[in-house]
Formats: structure tokens, sequence, C-alpha cells
């Protein structure tokens, strides 16, 4: 189950429940938390992931070989960004332009171009002392575009639970569950089964926390998630972003509900919305100054006010209630 | 010479425009003879690349100079190797395409090697 927590507005405090969220449901299942915000990925100031994995990614770009040419110009007419020209007997490549979707060395009936990899970042990921499987994406300065970035980092997955298997992290909680909640508990011995000792489930719970915004980036986060979560303040500004989030959800078909976050602010405006198009709230965070302590010394809502690990795993059983249906 | 003017409009005394990728139209004029034609900009609704795109389309137009206010270094880079020469024409007046014309042809416009101003790119993405 992948479910992305988005927001709009930036602040609203997407990192603060992706974090929450991702260790609460950690204790019982298999976790990977995605950073996808790679222009300020953040998530792990609170997870303390220990980053031993490490990959340069970027995008493909031609490069055209200037004696199998004809300059016939079926390259430029194919690119839907116009990052391949042809002037006369010249064929120029823009860099900065091109998204690196390949059309152009495919469509080459020359097959005049090749590709070289044009690193745009690096992916880094680890497990993190909770035994989360962590990976966060960090865009080069200066880059324009987050989206190849954000669209290596879902690929990552693979990579990342080798990692885990070649390394054996702490257990996550030793204390002995019981009841039909931990399903996963040894039988013998009643301890609850460390992460690397579970056996393998199809449903990981994959958490990915989203940028800020509206645009591409936000999209390229959103695609293929089962879920959205979008995380908002009740004010007139977290409102206007929620919409445009929620648009983009539904405009992807996934389903979506919110996190009211500094709840007690503001005005009634962001549930008067909610009510009127059927977004359900399913979490409301109080504005409370212990909050904003714990959060700026880098500790989890989680962390700080321990009812909490339950209210973020009833939110996860929520979520997963609404994929299934 | 087969000269371009960045227009807003369809006729030769329509509005110059001063954008290049994004200019409305493109007026291609025989300075000898001084007959015109109006071509739309196809780029004009392009989500990135406009300049790029302007360019390849002026160089098939078989311009030889080009009349605006401005070139990105996209445009710039497209136009220059195209051996197409940008000229450059005052921004804030009102002038309709005859009369930037005849600046030309009065040899009062300026000519730039390179680009104006910084790209667009990574604007609002």
């Amino acid at each position: 189950m992948r479910i992305v927590v988005a927001s709009g507005k930036g602040g609203t405090g997407k990192t603060t429940v992706a974090a929450s969220l991702a260790l609460a449901a950690a204790e019982w299942e298999a976790v990977r938390v995605l950073d996808c915000d790679v222009e300020a990925p953040n998530a792990a100031l609170f997870l303390h992931p220990d980053l031993n994995q490490r990959k340069e990614v970027g995008i493909l770009l031609p490069v055209v070989d200037e004696t199998l040419c004809t300059h016939c110009g079926r390259c430029a007419e194919v690119c839907e960004y116009h990052a391949i020209a042809v002037i006369g007997k010249k064929t120029l490549v823009f860099p900065e332009l091109c998204h690196g979707c390949g059309s152009c060395t495919l469509n080459c009936p020359e097959k005049a171009i090749s590709e070289r990899l044009d690193v745009m970042g690096v992916l880094e990921s680890g497990p993190t002392p909770g035994g989360i499987d962590f990976a966060r994406g960090m865009m080069n300065v200066g880059e324009p575009m987050a989206v190849p970035i954000i669209r290596e980092l879902k690929k990552w997955n693979d990579m990342s639970l080798r990692a885990r298997s070649a390394k054996q992290s702490p257990p996550i909680v030793e204390e002995i569950a019981s009841g039909e909640n931990a399903p996963r508990n040894d039988n013998e011995t009643g301890r609850l089964l460390r992460w690397e000792e579970r056996p393998p489930r199809n449903d990981i719970i994959e958490i990915r926390d989203a940028p800020p915004g509206a645009s591409c980036p936000v999209v390229e986060t959103l695609r293929g998630a089962d879920f959205a979560l979008l995380v908002t303040e009740p004010t007139p500004f977290g409102l206007h972003d929620l919409k445009q989030v929620t648009e983009i959800a539904r405009e992807l078909g996934i389903p979506a509900g919110v996190v009211v976050n500094r709840d007690g602010i503001g005005d009634n405006a962001v549930e008067a919305w909610c009510a009127e198009v059927g977004l359900p709230i399913l979490m409301r965070i109080p504005m409370e100054r212990r909050f904003a302590e714990a959060i700026a010394s880098g500790k989890t809502l989680v962390e700080a006010a321990p009812e909490y690990r339950g209210k973020f795993f009833a939110l996860l059983e929520n979520i997963r209630a609404r994929v299934a249906v | 010479m087969k000269i371009v003017i960045t227009i807003s409009g369809n006729t030769i005394d329509s509005p110059f425009d001063p954008r290049f990728g994004r200019a409305a139209a493109f007026c291609l004029m025989d300075t000898e003879t001084g007959a015109w034609t109006v071509h739309e900009n196809p780029a004009l609704s392009a989500s990135g690349g406009a300049g790029v795109q302007a360019a390849q389309f002026i160089a098939k137009l078989g311009a030889q100079a080009v009349v605006s206010g401005a070139y990105g270094p996209n445009a710039a880079d497209t136009l220059s190797p195209a051996g197409i020469e940008m000229y450059l024409a005052p921004a804030g007046e009102t002038l309709t395409a005859a009369e930037v014309l005849e600046l030309f042809r009065a040899g009062k416009l300026s000519k730039t090697e390179a680009a104006t101003h910084a790209g667009h790119h990574g604007d609002g993405h």
C-alpha cells in the first residue's frame, strides 16, 4: 500500500505526519519511507536513517553522431519539449529543455543518437533505527527539474530491500505484544518478530513524503499511489492549496483524506469545504506548544506524545479500509 | 532580403510584439519588394522550448534576419547557427510592423550576437 502525504501549502506538517505515521506503522508492519521532497528533503532529521547506499541519478540526454546524422529533422519533430533542433546541416541539443524521454533516440532512422547520463542528483537510502526502509532523493543545486529524481526514487525499492537483508537492523519493539492485533508474534515465545524475521508481505507500507506545491513533482509523487493523505491547516491559505492537491488526486483517481494540523487556529472553512465535497477528515492535531517544541528539537509527534502512536496506527487502519473499498 | 518581424496581429499594420518565442505571429517580409505574409507562431502554446521551436520555424520560412524585442538563450543558440541575424527594436514604443521595417531599412536598428536575457525554463515547474 502506497500512501502519499501531500499538502499544497508548505509547512503544514507533511513531514511531521509522514514520520509519525511511519514510526507507528513500523511497530507492526514492514514500512518504507520515500522522501520525495527532493529540493529540500528533511524526513531524515526525524527518522535518523543510516544512509549507507548512494546512487547518482538523472536523465539520459541525446548525443548526436554528426557523421551518421542526415539532418532529416525527425528527432526535432518528435521532441515534445523542443530540446533538439535541426537547423540546416546542424542538429542542436538543449540539455536544459530535455526531459530524457528517449523519443529522439528511438525515432532516429539513422541510429545516429546515443544517450549519456546527465547527473541531476543522488538517491540515498538505508535503514532507520526503527527498522524502516528509508530512501530520499537530493537534487543538485541549480537543477531545474525534480521529476526525474522522484521517478528514480520511486524505483529504488529493490536496492534498498537488498540493503536491508544484507545488514541486520536493530529490532523495532521487543516488548511482548498480545491479542489479535499481534499477528506476527513468534508462536513459541510470544516475542514480537523483528521485521527481518517476519514472513514476506506483499503489502509493504510505503509512505511518500511529497514536496509542497501542486506542480509536476507533486503529480509524480502521487502517481501510482493508493491513497493521498492531505495535511492542511485551517486557514484560507491552507484551504486554497488543499483544493488544488485534492483536484490532482481526483484527476489521478486516488482516494484522499485530510489531516487537519494546528487544529483550533484560523477558521472553519476547511471543515466546511471537506463536508461539502465529501472529503473525510481522518485526524486532527491540535495547536499545542509542546508539539511545536518537540518538532523544533527534532522529535516526532509519536515520540513527544506517545498517545499519538495509537492514533496514527488507527489512521493507518482507516486508510487501509478506504483503499480496500 | 527576407526578414521576420514579431507582431501581435495578422497584417503589416499590426503592432510589433517585443517577445520572440512567445510572439503571437511572425510577419515575413521581403525588404526589396515589400511583399509580406503573416504566419502564426507554432510555439505560442508550447509548454517549454518556445524559443527553439520559434527559431526553427522562422529558419524554415527562409528568414535571413529577425527583428524582435528580446532573445532568450535557447532562441539565440538556435538562430545563430542558422545564420539568422538578430535585430532589436525598442519595446517601449508603439510601432507597427511597417514602421519597424522602415527603421530596419534605414539601418536604425541595433544588432545583437547573443541572448538579451536569461532563460525562462524552470519557471513554474
